[in-house]
């Protein structure tokens, strides 16, 4: 189908873009459009404004200062897959990346944009979770930082109020040789996944697993930390069968089944994907591939 | 805004209209400027058979409202086609392949690859098939667009080399 009527605001300023969020009944952030405008033509969404931020400069830079790596919410999903800076840093975010859709929605569709739309098989939201990113917000009066966790507000919904714009989010950075595994399994490439994990860990100084963070898309209706599974892995030697018993914690997540999987196999699926990706950030920690 | 005006240069030729802010790229670069060779799938983003290139890189024009062409370079199948009529490469080996039937989504296969095929000259049978997972096919079975793609790096390699 096609979109229904709207008027068209292209805003050239996060203060304008802010402001007309803030004046306009009913009104919509168009950013990369790769979800939206779907929901758009299949008349899911009936805003009276539409707002472009699409030709906003300051929502557009890759930086990394004092180990935190800062992407604008404005930046591509394809420039992030194929940033020099992004995969020295965080390589986790350039392998991850090539699950997201396909070339020509990663070439339109925005980190800050996925953030937003906050779908629960979502890659970047759940990188963000894993990273404990910060989420920049800007609203009419003021700005501010959110936590990732904070951010995820619920099932397709961020914390965000009707007057704020997502600005940039921050990223920490693990230390030049931490490891990291991205598994994901999706019925056909570029599809949304059955479940999908992520997994970063640094070795402590006796070779044993420092620090430790998982996370897993696709299984519940937010993407969700594996807290009770770092704390097992946290000073541990790391071994098959730790990797193995850390994964199982999935299966004691809430799930939500659909026509794509029933909660049960999501959940199975998700073990498999944690584990799989738990042996690759640890073969990869320490030797300085990671860099 | 309820109308917009859109300036695009479509395969080198400008073109400036004014639109509903509504109108997608896809439907304007069909109704508006009559160049019916970017097909209409899904209107949704699945099938890619409106895949055209803006400003170089592969979009679904299905997922772009015209407005925000406003200013872009714009290829679409019809600008494959040397002036002399002789089909671009990736054509021909489509072609000789028989890299289509119906050929409804050969257009969003031929801009797909002619991006690809520009940053991965030499690519593998698995690669191609990851830079078409985009673009479904329900008649050819991929086997022979694979082919195509594949010897169509072939005959693109040495204009490059």
């Amino acid at each position: 189908m096609k979109p229904p009527p709207f008027e068209y605001h292209l805003a050239r300023s996060v203060p304008e873009a802010v402001g007309l969020l803030s004046q306009l009944p009913n009104a919509k952030v168009l950013a990369g459009g790769q979800s939206l405008m779907a929901m758009l033509n299949l008349r899911y969404v009936h805003p009276d404004h539409l707002i472009d931020i699409n030709r906003i400069p300051e929502l557009d830079g890759i930086d990394i200062q004092d180990g935190v790596l800062r992407i604008g919410a404005m930046v591509r999903q394809r420039r992030i897959e194929t940033s020099a800076e992004a995969r020295a840093a965080a390589p986790i975010l350039c392998e991850a990346l090539r699950h997201v859709g396909h070339r020509q929605t990663r070439n339109r569709g925005t980190l800050g944009g996925s953030l937003c739309h906050l779908d629960p098989s979502a890659e970047l939201p759940t990188l963000a979770l894993l990273y404990g990113a910060t989420v920049h917000v800007a609203g009419p009066d003021r700005t501010r930082a959110v936590a990732m966790a904070d951010f995820i507000g619920g099932y397709m919904t961020a914390s965000i109020g009707p007057d704020e714009l997502v600005t940039a989010v921050d990223f920490p950075l693990w230390t030049n040789d931490h490891g990291y595994g991205f598994s994901e399994f999706a019925r056909r490439r570029g599809d949304f996944a059955i479940a999908a994990a992520g997994v970063l860990i640094e070795r402590a100084s006796d070779g044993r697993i420092g620090k430790v963070a998982i996370a897993v898309a696709g299984v519940d209706a937010v993407p969700v930390r594996l807290g009770e599974a770092e704390a097992m892995l946290r000073h541990k030697a790391a071994s098959d069968e730790l990797f193995a018993s850390a994964a199982e914690t999935c299966l004691s997540l809430k799930a939500i089944g659909d026509v794509h999987g029933s909660a049960a196999y999501r959940k199975k699926v998700a073990v498999a994907m944690v584990r799989r990706s738990l042996a690759s950030a640890c073969e990869r920690a320490g030797r300085g591939s990671a860099r | 805004m309820r109308s917009c005006n859109v300036r695009v240069i479509v395969n080198g030729r400008t073109y400036e209209r004014t639109v509903p802010p509504r109108l997608t790229l896809a439907d304007f670069l069909r109704h508006e400027l009559g160049l019916t060779g970017t097909h209409i799938g899904c209107e949704h983003g699945v099938c890619g058979a409106c895949t055209v290139l803006v400003d170089g890189a592969s979009a679904r024009s299905c997922l772009m409202l015209a407005a925000q062409a406003d200013g872009a370079e714009i290829r679409t199948v019809e600008g494959l086609k040397g002036s002399d009529g002789v089909l671009h490469p990736i054509q021909q080996a489509f072609h000789e392949h028989h890299g289509l039937q119906c050929g409804y989504c050969t257009p969003g296969m031929l801009m797909t690859l002619v991006e690809f095929l520009g940053e991965n000259p030499k690519p593998t049978a698995e690669e191609v098939r990851d830079a078409i997972s985009g673009n479904l096919c329900r008649c050819t079975g991929y086997h022979r667009i694979v082919d195509a793609a594949l010897d169509a790096a072939r005959r693109l390699a040495p204009r490059e080399g």
